[in-house]
C-alpha cells in the first residue's frame, strides 16, 4: 500500500510542479506582453 | 504566424480551452475511482498493481507527444511555419514530463515486484535513453541564436530522436528477458494481453484521461508562446522606435 501511495504522489507532485510552471510562465509572459505595449504607448 | 488557415487551428488556444479543463475534472476523478476503486485488486501482486494504470497511460502519452515532435519537426522542415517548431517543442516538453512520471513510477512497481529499486533491462535502459533524448532536444531549445537555426537543428534532432520510441517499445519483445511485462500483447503474435475486462477498460480510460492531460498542456503551452512571441515583436517595434527617435 506505501508503494501505491508512493507512486500517487509523484505522479501528482510532478504534474502539479508543471501546472504551476506553466501559470508562472504564463503570468511572466503576460506582464512582459503588458510592459511592453505600455512602453510603445508612451 | 498566419494560423486562420492552419489545419491544426484546434490546438491554439481559445476561449473553448475553458470548457477542455472543466471537462478534465470529473474525468480525472472518474479515472482515480476506477483505479482505486472499481478494478480489481490483482491476485499476485496486489494493490502495487494499480500503479499500472497511470504508468502505461503515461508512457503512451509520452510517446504520443514524442510523436508529435515528429510531425511537426517534419513539417517545419518541409513549410518553415514558427507555428509547427512551437507546438514540436511544445510536445516535447510534455513529453519529458509523462518520460519523467513513467521513469519515476517504474522504479517504484519494480522494488515491489522485482526487489530492486532499478536493473539495466532493456524497456528500463531505453526509456532513459529516451528522457535524455528529449533533455537534449529542449536544451538545443534553449541555446542561444537565431530562432530560426534552433528550429532547425531541434526539427532534425526531434526527427532523428524518435527513432528511440519504437526501441522503447518493442525492448520487451526483442529481448525477451521476461521481467518487464507485455501489456497489450504476448509474444512476437502480439496477441492476447491477459488483462481482465474491467482492469483492461479502467487502463483504457486512463490513457485517454492522460491524452487529455496532454492536449490541455499542449494548448496552453502554445499559448505561452504565442504570448512570448506577440512581447518579442513588440520589443523588436521599440527598438526599432527608439533608433528612428535617436536618428532624428
Amino acid at each position: 500500500m506505501s508503494y501505491l501511495f508512493a507512486a500517487y504522489t509523484i505522479i501528482w507532485l510532478l504534474i502539479a510542479s508543471y501546472v504551476f510552471v506553466l501559470g508562472k510562465r504564463q503570468k511572466a509572459a503576460a506582464k512582459e506582453l503588458s510592459f511592453m505595449k505600455e512602453m510603445l504607448d508612451d | 504566424m498566419d494560423n486562420k488557415n492552419s489545419i491544426f487551428r484546434f490546438l491554439i488556444p481559445s476561449k473553448g480551452y475553458n470548457i477542455l479543463f472543466y471537462l478534465a475534472i470529473p474525468i480525472v476523478i472518474m479515472a482515480l475511482y476506477l483505479t482505486f476503486i472499481w478494478s480489481p485488486v490483482e491476485r499476485t501482486m496486489g494493490e502495487v498493481q494499480k500503479i499500472f494504470y497511470f504508468h502505461v497511460g503515461s508512457a503512451w502519452n509520452a510517446f504520443f507527444a514524442f510523436f508529435v515532435v515528429l510531425v511537426f519537426s517534419i513539417l517545419y522542415l518541409v513549410k518553415r511555419k514558427r507555428i509547427y517548431d512551437i507546438i514540436a517543442g511544445v510536445s516535447a516538453e510534455i513529453g519529458v514530463v509523462f518520460t519523467a512520471i513513467v521513469l519515476a513510477t517504474g522504479p517504484i512497481w519494480a522494488h515491489s515486484a522485482w526487489n530492486t529499486w532499478w536493473t539495466w533491462e532493456p524497456r528500463l535502459t531505453t526509456t532513459l535513453i529516451l528522457f535524455f533524448i528529449y533533455i537534449a532536444y529542449i536544451m538545443i531549445r534553449n541555446m542561444e541564436g537565431e530562432w530560426q537555426k534552433k528550429a532547425r537543428l531541434a526539427s532534425v534532432f526531434g526527427i532523428i530522436g524518435f527513432i528511440n520510441v519504437p526501441i522503447v517499445f518493442m525492448a520487451v519483445r526483442w529481448w525477451e528477458t521476461n521481467l518487464h511485462p507485455v501489456v497489450l500483447g504476448d509474444g512476437n503474435e502480439q496477441s492476447g494481453g491477459g488483462l481482465e475486462p474491467s482492469m483492461l477498460f479502467t487502463l483504457l480510460f486512463t490513457v485517454a484521461t492522460m491524452t487529455l492531460v496532454y492536449f490541455l498542456f499542449l494548448r496552453k503551452g502554445i499559448y505561452i508562446e504565442q504570448l512570448r512571441l506577440e512581447t518579442s515583436k513588440l520589443k523588436a517595434k521599440w527598438q526599432e522606435k527608439e533608433i528612428n527617435r535617436e536618428a532624428s
